[in-house]
């Protein structure tokens, strides 16, 4: 038997098959979607109908979507937006005068705190993080004192990538919004795996990409409410109705309408059966093992997502011994991110450094089986009684 | 997918060494070392221990344990190899590129798990001699540990400083000091101006 195990759903997603098939469809209808004639009218069309996809998965509407290039660029845009200086052109909607100040949790993706720090650095920028508790929920009393009358935006995900943990959305859009402020939330690791309505969540601001449920790569979601404060980060063409120039990418459009689809039909299903396999996971996985521990909360989690913490066991060791049996998983550890240090989220939850870098990342997907969580339960005991043994902690 | 026998994050000796990791030390042999030394810290980690059995004056048997990363196990079992039968002189002198060279190769940001294998024996060779009493006639003290998480010596900021690095950037560069937790940049750069000072001194004699 040759079986290869796929564990990092959260880092990307296997393309469905659907979604390939429509995908090379599209890339065959090779029209410019901006052009008049027949071509163009071909591919806006597969355009509109994947913008009507997007929509439906967010409970918003087609005319709010944007097509980015992917997560990033969505996030980049939302903040950039609130920068200062920006000259009121056509399709700018400037920000509310006098605020300066951003608040982002502690917990957020590189592609906020980093874009948030860069906003600090360029233009003078207050940039707040906002705590969390030990299981990564927002500390909603802390976060409400570093709200006030200069917050210009906040932006909360909804869900974590490492652990998981999924964020009370109204509550802190209800108390942000008292103050004047505008909210954003990276829902890119929430939108697939959870149900995403932006008007329960109460929020100004959503980003959402393809990879990560099943789509391509370079392929993305900003959602806006009508009205709020926006700049362009593109310029150029009239595309995505100004908010975005470039040629529009319509197989890539095409494919993560398709992709968006698949997973709102099969959202209940699926967030059902993998919570079973991840419950199955962590359940075996305490049996066989001693000395572990769950990083996350284990009421507001994703339900594909597992991270647990092993004693006296370096996560990278982990990961590759677990990779030479070709199962696929990831770490909070400093050795396997180049950068010396350990997971941030797992610094923010208040883990020590050692069970920072003892962390290992499960996440399912939809080609998650049975078979595949037996497999990990078999291999991975006598991997972590190995490097246990070589460690120098007992 | 493709098998995982090619394009590894490490090369073929890192990964064989990691699969086969030679000389661990096992809770059931009993191992009686002479000598013994650790370097490392878990918050950093990494941690490697090495103890060493002596004679005539040769490493004649060498075990260790890491907490730490593939290529920290792989450069600790690595090391393990090259000490037997060394002189405790030679293996004093082992350098993290010759560790690096046996291994062919670490990534960049990998060569700090190689550069705490010879501290760790240094420090075991150090034990050993403390234990018996035994005074070295080196021209050179032994090296003082400046950086704790990733085991910078004040010799290696000398041979950094030698090397032209004037600047924290540049020692880090060098070094990889103080890129774990940072705590010794303000000790790290006394000993580094210390360093520049005793090498434009050394220049300025050769001068006279």
């Amino acid at each position: 038997m040759n079986r290869h195990v796929y564990l990092d759903n959260n880092a990307t997603t296997p393309l469905d098959p659907d979604v390939l098939a429509a995908f090379s469809d599209a890339l065959a209808r090779f029209g410019n979607p901006s052009s008049m004639h027949g071509f163009g009218r071909e591919a806006a069309s597969l355009v509109s109908d994947a913008r009507a996809e997007a929509a439906a998965i967010l409970g918003a509407e087609p005319g709010e979507i944007t097509c980015t290039s992917g997560g990033t660029e969505s996030n980049n845009t939302v903040l950039a937006s609130f920068a200062p200086g920006i000259p009121a052109t056509d399709g700018v909607i400037l920000p509310p005068p006098g605020r300066d100040e951003i608040i982002v949790s502690a917990i957020e993706h590189p592609a906020i705190l980093e874009t948030a720090f860069a906003l600090r650095d360029r233009f003078g920028m207050t940039v707040h993080l906002a705590p969390v508790d030990a299981t990564g929920r927002i500390d909603l009393a802390a976060f409400e004192r570093l709200v006030n009358d200069k917050t210009a935006l906040v932006s909360v995900m909804l869900a974590n990538n490492e652990i998981g943990t999924i964020q009370d959305l109204t509550a802190i859009s209800a108390i942000a919004h008292k103050a004047g402020a505008f909210v954003h939330t990276d829902a890119v690791q929430a939108v697939g795996k959870i149900p995403v309505d932006v008007t329960t969540l109460g929020v100004d601001y959503l980003s959402a990409s393809g990879h990560k449920i099943h789509g391509p790569k370079g392929i993305g979601i900003l959602w806006m409410r009508r009205g709020v404060p926006f700049a362009p980060l593109m310029h150029g063409g009239h595309q995505e109705q100004g908010r975005r120039a470039g040629t529009v990418n319509a197989p890539a459009i095409a494919a993560l309408g398709t992709a968006c689809r698949i997973a709102r039909e099969q959202l209940a299903t699926e967030a059902r059966r993998l919570a079973g396999l991840r419950d199955r996971l962590r359940a075996g996985i305490e049996e066989r093992i001693s000395d572990t521990s769950i990083n996350g909360n284990p009421d507001f989690c994703l339900p594909n997502t597992l991270n647990m913490s092993f004693r006296a066991a370096e996560g990278e060791s982990t990961l590759l011994y677990l990779d030479l049996e070709n199962i696929a998983v990831s770490t909070g550890s400093a050795c396997a991110s180049g950068s010396l240090e350990p997971s941030h989220v797992l610094l923010a939850c208040g883990r020590s450094a050692e069970l920072a870098h003892g962390s290992i990342r499960f996440s399912l997907g939809r080609t998650t089986s049975d078979e595949d969580i037996e497999y990990v339960l078999d291999k991975l005991p006598p991997i972590m009684a190995r490097i246990r043994s070589m460690s120098t902690l007992r | 997918m493709a098998e995982n026998t090619s394009s590894w994050a490490y090369s073929d000796r890192v990964k064989e060494h990691f699969m086969n990791p030679r000389n661990v030390l096992s809770d059931e042999e009993n191992f009686q070392e002479d000598g013994r030394g650790t370097v490392g810290s878990i918050q950093c980690g990494d941690e490697m221990l090495v103890l060493i059995k002596v004679a005539d004056g040769r490493i004649t048997d060498c075990r260790w344990r890491t907490y730490g990363c593939a290529s920290a196990i792989a450069s600790t079992s690595a090391l393990s190899e090259m000490v037997k039968g060394m002189s405790l002189e030679d293996a004093a002198q082992i350098t993290p590129k010759q560790i690096l060279n046996y291994l062919h190769g670490l990534p960049d940001s990998k060569v700090h798990c190689s550069v705490l294998g010879d501290k760790a024996l240094r420090a075991a060779i150090d034990d050993y001699r403390q234990r018996n009493g035994i005074v070295v006639e080196e021209k050179e003290r032994p090296a003082r540990i400046i950086c704790d998480c990733i085991g910078v010596t004040d010799k290696d900021i000398m041979a950094a400083a030698k090397d032209g690095a004037v600047t924290w950037n540049e020692l880090q560069q060098k070094t990889k000091i103080g890129t774990v937790c940072g705590k010794c940049k303000t000790h790290a750069m006394e000993v580094l101006d210390e360093s520049l000072f005793e090498i434009h001194h050394e220049t300025l004699k050769m001068h006279d």
